[in-house]
């Protein structure tokens, strides 16, 4: 086709408010909570209140003769056809996986597990008999905790013989990406810097906003379910895979979806239940999880142990890393459970030149509630690591933290750059970033204001902290997944079909879940075709629509989704214009395109898309030879990953009295390729910012050495609001680093925030008190940690008289002009 | 999630509400603005075979003047406690605090009597009106008797509160000119305090009252330190050195939010901030 020169790109970059927002939020839509079917059924949950126990006996009977109770069903009522949850990515061939059956007929292996299922006609009357199920159980010891597991006294599946799962090694010097990081680790004991350091990853919950729900329909030829899930494609294939039902007999889908962060990236007990529940009843059955359900058994995030080892030479070039993660995979190896730190393996090298670097991973299993895919899945824990390490080299040359990632980083000219971890980074410029994020912060009026409260011994002080991120995402390349021995592939599906009438409907295999797809979507097509964004419909998460497809998660719907896309609607644009060659009785190569019509050049003749979409739907004229419809399907598999960039600076106020932290300022200077819609971006790195912030000050799971969740409830998992939050800067490069792997230049952005943020708040948390002989605080920063971090070296007599904090015990706030 | 089957009782009188409260004892819980009771039902933590609504009866809700004091009606919401002017002028202190309880919406619901009925230590209220010396009202077959605020909470989500009582308003003793603040600390906006310290003054110092809250399990005065700000002046040195004291006495939880030491170390540096404000110093 021509390029639409004469068409300035009226919707890419335009602040589009996202069409599908009024439904969403009026909540006038179909959430899958709100479906109801003729004699339908509803079910609740029994499920172990301990975390390790054997189930000795199930009666179920004072609950079957409850109100309307139609059936009770445990585990061992149950044979081949409640299929299994599955591992999609064993990360080495001798990874340990044990088996995780949906409903466990004589093991509980995390408190939460499910043990029976009430099956009544209404959800009040089955939650009323879940509480009259008797439930017999054997107390086991429970293993809670990384560093409990990693000892294999207590197992946390004893036929296992360990709770070590897999260990998976990549070493630059074995692969030939790099040098050898151990003896740049001992070269640089003897003449350079090591930074040797062990950060927590806490666990963390998504906490979706809608909460897990499932309907499931066998009337019919096709057994149908709804499911509140990112993956419908990926669920379609596992219940195919491991129910023995044939993949033609299976429509999933995935209606109005509340919110995911990949918590919803998953195949779950509670839908493999109710589609065994159904089949045998033979009655469409409703599954709707309570929140507390939700914390307790949906899939939690994070949750590693890093120990990590930075050497640099005396000016602070970094010479070598080595990075040993411990992962807690919880109970099972979730679907991607076990690759979700081994994702993380590639960007502990981030922005930067490193010359030899070794990554291990060692995954354990705990009776705690599996881990798996959460906003970012692997690259949130890698950048952090190395972003906090950064701060800390900086510290140890004394100089300013930018400056020691500018003596290390990738600069602009040194693109297409091939890292130690073996990608090959395509764009980016680190520097324009940075100096843009730089100016808009006013960093060294900060700086400035930071040296004087320190100088006044201010009871509140001061901390700036960075984050220069990058990250893989657009995911993935099929052969790479390949490669790495993961379950599928990468690639993305789109069809585009025009209606008589001149309408166009999109077809993405990509299922959204609040990210607003469809107005992204409408925007490119709206272009690219040369029609009216309110003419594009796009439809998608219903197997039977998107017939293929791999879903949404790891920032991959517009970089992957998206070029399918483009390239359907080419397909469209070539077919359309035989037709119109035809019509117009002209030669196709004197046909210009543009503003949605073909025009003879130097004529004025012309035919608009529309006009032949109503001719193709006619048929009364084509040419000899033509297939007679201008649809088109076009599936992408990516070349790369693609590598979003940013520069994050954060600023902390810590009132060194209580230990409290309050945001001052933050600023973000992302570059992530073309932009389509400014105002969807702005809304994922707010809401991804907010999400990283919040493990830095507030999220985390917390497990009692039983292995009960202490923190069940929103109050004792602290989620921020807005009231929470301040207003943030968010800038971009004024001269993107467009992507050159994929048509629309677009990078990813769902994820940039999550990843970004973290490392910068604590970064800057740790630098307002550095002063004060603190180096590390762990996540998340709560006012009493902050608090005992800087008085740890309380009576210490090598802190430095200037860095004394400035009260102790006994005789409060010395300082007269410090205020209340 | 779903309530375990309750029957539902919505009387308009409160003589109408202890008949019914009489008729099923134990059975009945009384239902007030739901903001703390709703949620332990839906979690099925209890499961009262009655819910008596009090909502209906407009006797409860309202704030007057009766002489030396004001009368809050128990079922006046936290918003309203926070708005009315006869709270602002004779018991700022209790205007401040309504405030600071949870976000907009619970506040417009949540009542005055629900939660000082509920006790829940680490509710706002608590404080504020032990710290004012507050009179409870309550009501039962017998008639009512008033408690004094020394007596009114027992423990842990326990009050004076009889089971076959109502509390049906709090009697605040007049505190006309007084200086205030409550300062509520938080990891988020929406939480409970881990520690929270409630001070009125008179003067600039004449007396002090302050009150904790999540102290102990219930609000607790600290009484150490008002002795030592009774006359004095209110100067940085002087409020902070009478606030070493405000842990005295203390027992406070050790949760996610933070252990007991740390609780202890709050209090005092919050009361020091608290005192300094509410006298106009800070
Ligand atoms: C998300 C959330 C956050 C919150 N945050 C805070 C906070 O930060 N600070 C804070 O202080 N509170 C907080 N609350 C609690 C809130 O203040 C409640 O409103 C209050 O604790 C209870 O008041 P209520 O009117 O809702 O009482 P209800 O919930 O209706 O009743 C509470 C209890 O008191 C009993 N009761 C009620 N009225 C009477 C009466 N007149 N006589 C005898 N017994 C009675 C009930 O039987 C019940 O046991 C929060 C609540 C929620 C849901």
């Amino acid at each position: 086709m021509t390029a639409t020169q004469d068409r300035p790109a009226a919707e890419i970059g335009k602040d589009r408010r996202r069409k599908e927002d009024q439904r969403l939020i009026t909540g006038r839509t179909r959430w899958t909570d709100n479906i109801t079917l003729p004699g339908m059924l509803h079910l609740a949950m029994v499920r172990s209140p301990f975390a390790h126990a054997n189930i000795t006996s199930v009666d179920v009977e004072a609950a079957k003769s409850s109100p309307n109770v139609v059936t009770v069903l445990s585990g061992k009522d149950f044979g081949e056809e409640l299929g299994a949850c599955i591992n999609a990515w064993p990360i080495t061939p001798d990874q340990k996986t044990p088996a995780h059956s949906p409903m466990p007929a004589d093991r509980v292996a995390f408190a939460g597990e499910i043990v029976a299922v009430v099956v009544a006609r209404t959800s009040a009357e089955a939650r009323d008999a879940a509480e009259l199920v008797d439930v017999e159980y054997e107390e086991l010891p429970a293993v809670v905790g990384i560093k409990n597991a990693l000892k294999d006294e207590v197992l946390a599946h004893p036929d296992l013989g360990t709770n070590k799962s897999a260990l998976w090694v990549f070493d630059s010097g074995e692969a030939g990406t790099g040098t050898d990081a151990e003896a740049a680790i001992t070269e640089a004991r003897a003449n350079g810097i090591v930074i040797e350091r062990e950060y927590r990853q806490q666990r963390l919950i998504p906490a979706f906003m809608e909460p897990r729900s499932v309907v499931v329909d066998p009337t019919g030829e096709q057994i149908t379910m709804w499911s509140a899930t990112q993956i419908p494609h990926i669920l379609r294939f596992a219940l195919a895979a491991t129910t023995g039902v044939p993949e033609s007999k299976i429509r999933v889908i995935a209606p109005d979806v509340g919110g995911g962060f990949g918590g919803k990236l998953q195949v779950t007990p509670e839908e493999w239940i109710a589609w065994a529940v159904a089949r045998r009843l033979m009655k469409p059955v409703k599954y709707t999880e309570t929140r507390s359900e939700s914390l307790m058994a949906a899939h939690h995030g994070r949750d590693q142990v890093q120990t990590l080892t930075l050497a640099a030479d005396k000016d602070g070039k970094v010479t070598g890393l080595k990075v040993h993660l411990d992962a807690d995979l919880g109970s099972y190896v979730a679907i991607v459970g076990g690759g979700v730190p081994v994702l993380g393996a590639f960007m502990f090298n981030a922005i930067y030149k490193f010359p030899a670097y070794r990554f291990e991973c060692q995954t354990v299993l705990t009776n705690t509630t599996f881990t798996d895919a959460y906003r970012g899945a692997g690259r949130p824990e890698a950048t952090y690591a190395i972003e906090r390490l950064m701060d800390e080299l900086a510290a140890e040359v004394g100089v300013d933290p930018l400056e020691i990632r500018e003596r290390n980083w990738i600069t602009h000219e040194e693109f297409p750059f091939t890292t130690v971890a073996g990608l090959e980074y395509d764009t980016g410029n680190y520097e324009a970033a940075t100096a843009k994020a730089r100016a808009s912060f006013g960093y060294d009026e900060l700086r400035r204001e930071q040296a004087e409260r320190r100088e006044r011994g201010d009871r509140v002080q001061l901390g700036i902290g960075v984050s220069t991120f990058t990250e893989m995402c657009g995911l993935a390349p099929s052969r790479v997944l390949g490669s790495l021995d993961y379950g599928a592939g990468g690639w993305e599906s789109a069809s585009v079909r025009l209606t008589p009438l001149g309408k166009v409907e999109v077809v993405t295999g990509a299922s959204a879940h609040g990210q607003g797809h469809e107005t992204a979507f409408s925007q490119i097509v709206a272009d690219r075709l040369g029609v009216p964004f309110e003419d594009v419909e796009v439809l998608h998460g219903d197997t039977q629509v998107a017939p293929k497809g791999l879903d949404t998660y790891g920032s991959r719907s517009l970089v992957v989704g998206g070029e399918a896309l483009v390239k359907a609607v080419d397909k469209v644009i070539d077919k359309a214009k035989v037709l119109a060659a035809h019509l117009l009785e002209a030669n196709a190569d004197d046909l210009d395109y543009a503003d949605g019509k073909f025009t003879v050049r130097g004529t004025d003749q012309g035919k608009a898309i529309q006009e032949l979409a109503t001719a193709t739907f006619a048929g009364h004229d084509y040419p000899e030879g033509m297939e007679l419809t201008l649809d088109a399907d076009a599936t992408y598999d990516p070349v790369n990953f693609n590598y979003p960039h940013g520069t994050h600076l954060c600023a902390m106020e810590v009132d060194t009295e209580t230990g409290a932290v309050k945001m001052r300022k933050y600023t973000c200077c992302d570059d992530i390729g073309t932009i389509i819609n400014p105002l969807i971006v702005a809304g994922q790195v707010h809401g991804g910012l907010v999400q990283g912030i919040a493990q830095a000050l507030w999220e985390e799971a917390v497990h009692d050495e039983a292995g009960t969740l202490v923190s069940g409830s929103f109050v004792d998992y602290l989620l921020p609001t807005s009231a929470d939050t301040i207003s943030f800067d968010v800038v971009h490069t004024d001269d993107p680093s467009i992507c050159t792997t994929n048509t629309l230049g677009t990078k990813g952005v769902g994820e940039a925030g999550t990843i970004a943020s973290t490392p910068a708040v604590v970064n800057a948390v740790v630098d307002a008190v550095r002063h004060l002989g603190v180096n590390d605080i762990q996540m998340p920063c709560t006012p009493e940690r902050v608090w005992r971090a800087i008085h740890a070296n309380d009576g210490d007599a090598a802190t430095p008289a200037d860095a004394m904090p400035h009260f102790h015990e006994g005789s409060l706030n010395q300082d007269e002009g410090a205020g209340a | 999630m779903i309530p375990v089957k309750f029957d539902y009782l919505a009387p308009t009188s409160v003589e109408e509400a202890l008949a019914a409260l009489g008729e099923h004892g134990d059975d009945a819980k009384i239902l007030a603005g739901g903001q703390s009771l709703l949620p332990v039902l839906r979690m099925r933590l209890n499961a009262p075979e009655v819910v008596i609504d009090l909502n209906g009866i407009s006797s409860l809700r309202g704030i007057r003047d009766d002489g030396d004091a004001i009368v809050i009606g128990a079922m006046t919401t936290h918003h309203d406690v926070r708005d009315h002017e006869l709270v602002k002028e004779h018991a700022l202190l209790l205007a401040k605090a309504a405030a600071e309880v949870a976000d907009s919406q619970i506040r417009h619901r949540g009542t005055f009597g629900g939660a000082l009925a509920h006790a829940d230590p680490a509710g706002d209220l608590g404080a504020p009106a032990l710290a004012l010396g507050a009179q409870f009202v309550v009501q039962g077959p017998g008639g009512s008797r008033t408690v004094e605020a020394d007596d009114f909470f027992v423990d842990l989500f326990e009050t004076a509160i009889g089971d076959d009582e109502i509390l049906t308003e709090v009697r605040i003793p007049k505190h006309t000119g007084w200086g205030a603040h409550y300062e509520k600390f938080v990891r988020v906006a929406h939480q409970w305090p881990i520690v929270a310290v409630a001070v009125t003054v008179k003067g600039s110092i004449d007396e002090a009252r302050v009150g904790l809250t999540n102290m102990g399990s219930t609000p607790l005065r600290a009484r150490a330190t008002e002795a030592a700000l009774a006359g004095a002046s209110a100067t940085e040195d002087g409020v902070r050195a009478a606030a070493e004291q405000a842990a005295e006495g203390t027992n406070p939880p050790s949760d996610l939010n933070g252990a007991a030491d740390y609780r202890q170390h709050l209090a005092r540096v919050l009361t020091g901030r608290a005192v300094l404000k509410a006298a106009g110093a800070a």
